[in-house]
């Protein structure tokens, strides 16, 4: 009898700070095993962020230096620039990606900084209690939107991939969730590909995570997750929204032909 | 042929913050909640109940890492 | 060999002699030179250039850069120095080595392109939130500026801590023939804190986050006595004829300048004055400046701001001997007559 799936290497066996049903522990873990089997955990250099994931390094054992709330995509920027044999990953979420780090994420994924940034969307800010995010859904009711996000007031949600697809210079972006087992196994493949581009020196890599806030959206675990799919997925839909490496692999195989 | 062993799971029930997602991923109700422990982080922990049929749902979903599945590697050779 | 350049030139070329290889800036004028200079010059030395998208950018990637072990540093004016407070917040919480140039400009707010030295508080006091200090050189001649930066780096690196060197825009802007001496390479301490990898060793973290009391008073207490140190061993200050000065002018940078020529045509009038310049703004001289002030009768502090230095001169010389203070805002600079008319009112109306 064989275990198929032990804990990775990359991850400490610790308990982590999370609440019951977060999915930063997936999102993690999907990390630690893209650092297990691209054997690249001991020159990784792990860009923490501000908000619930500011502990990461507790959990994922890399080096690790935590960033200013936003500004991991610089710090990650003066990292990889001094290091380029290292692994750089910034780990952001949706406050501190797509609102106070807006130009910070925009600019290193539009000089084609070679590093990766995974980043989580939960549509509310954790840490503080349950504000609005960027993401935040129309009518998604928060601490800071008591009533509902009302577009006359507060705008619509940012939709990251989208926006840094309008960009020529990111290698890779792709949106996946972590709801359902078969979301979770494609999330490890972009997450894997992302790291692996970033391997190749390919240039920018971006994975968003959709992922739930059972604590603050107020609900069980499983419904969060069933809530992140029949709303969330509907603002924000997954898939590919840019490629350049399968891009390449279809010129070079003729299959555009 | 030797004979295959049936595939099944354990729980690191420390770690266990009785969220439930393993319960709603696994496609055989072979998890439930333990009502007769709570454990140090003050819930009732994940038990596996046994039908285990090796998917890996539960493990792939647990933000926690708490589950290990044991089965037997296929070794397929198709040259 | 000594060649004409500008300040900001000047201090560019020396940062890279320094052995500078990441600079990371946004232009903002009255430094817009020293970043076109570093645009020029990185590649040619194997260096990096970026122009960011904002001066918290430029910091934060300067954090990054220090982090890996780079050589580091951004540079900007007044307002983008505002901007960056939160990044060397960041930098002095994490014990990296980072230096940071001002090019003042006059404030608040917008303010003007012209030269000022209304950021001596923010500069000396910290800047950004929390318990640090920025280790603060005031060059007051373009020679003295490239060696000042040579050795912002070697007292970031020796003591982890950010270097702020202030310059104005008039600093900046001038020129003076410079001449770059050879440095005997300073020894400094290993950099086992930086991240490459964990390979080979245990992992590192650089972070400011303790979230236990007792841990965040342990890291600050550490923080602070590498600050006394500081104050102990690199405190640094020019004196003029000080001796038998009766009125000793106290000014840095563009103000020790214009003193200096005061203080001649004043002992050509026959009136005994001495000039002191603090050339670490923080750690301030206090002891020096104390016991020179205490030897005159009188003090002239001189400033391109509303009076912020002459704090620090209070501080040091406390009430044993009058203080008297000349100012300029606005961009203004105090002339040299400026300067003798109210040097003359002291003696005449005061002493």
């Amino acid at each position: 009898m064989q275990t198929t799936k032990s804990h990775p290497k990359s991850l400490f066996p610790v308990s982590t700070h999370y609440c019951a049903g977060c999915g930063h522990g997936i999102a993690h873990r999907l990390i630690a095993e893209a650092l297990d089997e691209l054997g690249v955990q001991d020159r990784t250099i792990g860009v923490a962020p501000v908000g619930c994931a500011v502990l990461m390094y507790n959990y994922i054992d890399v080096d690790t230096i935590e960033a200013a709330h936003g500004r991991a995509p610089a710090t990650a920027t003066g990292l990889k620039r001094v290091r380029p044999d290292c692994i750089v990953f910034t780990y952001q979420g949706d406050g501190d990606l797509a609102a106070i780090g807006t130009a910070e994420i925009i600019h290193a994924a539009n000089r084609g900084e070679h590093f990766t940034t995974i980043f989580l969307n939960n549509a509310i800010y954790g840490m503080t209690g349950g504000q609005m995010a960027p993401t935040t859904l129309v009518d998604q009711k928060t601490e800071t939107t008591p009533y509902g996000r009302k577009p006359s007031n507060e705008g619509f949600p940012i939709k990251a991939c989208e926006m840094l697809a309008t960009l020529d210079a990111p290698y890779y972006i792709e949106r996946v969730s972590v709801a359902t087992p078969a979301k979770i196994r494609r999330a490890k493949k972009a997450i894997f590909k992302a790291f692996n581009y970033q391997v190749e020196e390919r240039g920018f890599t971006f994975v968003e995570v959709i992922s739930t806030c059972p604590t603050n959206w107020g609900m069980s675990p499983p419904d969060a997750m069933k809530w992140s799919v029949e709303h969330m997925e509907k603002v924000f839909p997954l898939g590919v929204f840019r490629d350049k490496g399968a891009e390449k692999d279809r010129t070079e195989t003729g299959a555009d032909k | 042929m030797p004979e295959t062993k049936k595939p099944y799971i354990e729980i690191v029930t420390d770690r266990c913050k009785g969220c439930e997602l393993c319960i709603s991923a696994c496609p055989k109700d072979c998890i439930e909640l333990d009502t007769s422990v709570v454990n140090a982080k003050g819930v009732n922990p994940a038990k596996y109940v046994g039908g285990c049929i090796g998917c890996g749902s539960c493990m792939l979903i647990c933000p926690d890492v708490c589950i290990e599945l044991y089965k037997e590697e296929k070794i397929q050779k198709s040259a | 060999m000594k060649q004409l350049m500008t300040g900001n030139d000047a201090m560019a070329e020396a940062a890279i002699q320094a052995g500078c290889r990441y600079y990371f800036g946004y232009p903002i004028t009255p430094q817009n030179e020293f970043t076109a200079y570093m645009a020029r010059r990185m590649p040619q030395v194997g260096g990096v250039f970026i122009q960011s998208e904002s001066e918290i950018a430029a910091i934060n990637m300067v954090m990054g850069a220090a982090a890996a072990g780079g050589r580091a540093m951004t540079s900007s004016s007044s307002p983008g120095i505002s901007l960056k407070q939160e990044g060397i917040s960041y930098i002095a919480g994490d014990q990296l080595p980072a230096v940071i140039l001002n090019v003042m400009r006059g404030g608040p707010g917008l303010g003007n392109i012209a030269p000022a030295q209304g950021d001596y508080f923010q500069a000396t006091r910290g800047g950004g939130h929390g318990d640090y200090r920025c280790i603060v050189l005031a060059p007051s001649t373009v020679q003295e500026g490239t060696e000042l930066i040579q050795d912002a780096f070697d007292l970031a690196d020796k003591y982890r801590n950010p270097v702020l060197i202030l310059s104005d825009g008039r600093m900046g802007q001038m020129m003076e023939p410079v001449e770059f001496k050879p440095r005997p390479k300073a020894e400094m301490p290993p950099k086992d804190y930086i991240l490459t990898g964990k390979k080979g060793r245990e992992r590192r973290i650089i972070r400011s986050l303790y979230l236990k009391e007792p841990e965040l008073e342990a890291w600050n207490k550490i923080i602070q006595e590498k600050l006394m140190k500081i104050e102990e061993n690199e405190v640094r200050y020019e004196t003029r004829m000080v001796e038998d000065a009766d009125l000793v002018l106290i000014g840095y940078g563009t103000c020790a300048r214009n003193s200096k020529e005061a203080m001649r045509t004043l002992r050509e009038k026959g009136r005994k004055v001495g000039v002191f310049r603090p050339i670490t703004l923080w750690p301030f001289p206090y002891t020096a400046l104390s016991e020179v002030v205490k030897k005159a009768r009188a003090a002239l502090v001189v400033e391109m701001s509303a009076g912020q230095m002459v704090e620090d001169v209070y501080l040091a010389v406390k009430d044993t001997r009058p203080i008297f203070f000349y100012g300029r805002m606005g961009g203004q600079v105090p002339s040299a007559t400026e300067i003798v008319q109210k040097a003359e009112k002291i003696f005449t109306e005061k002493l």
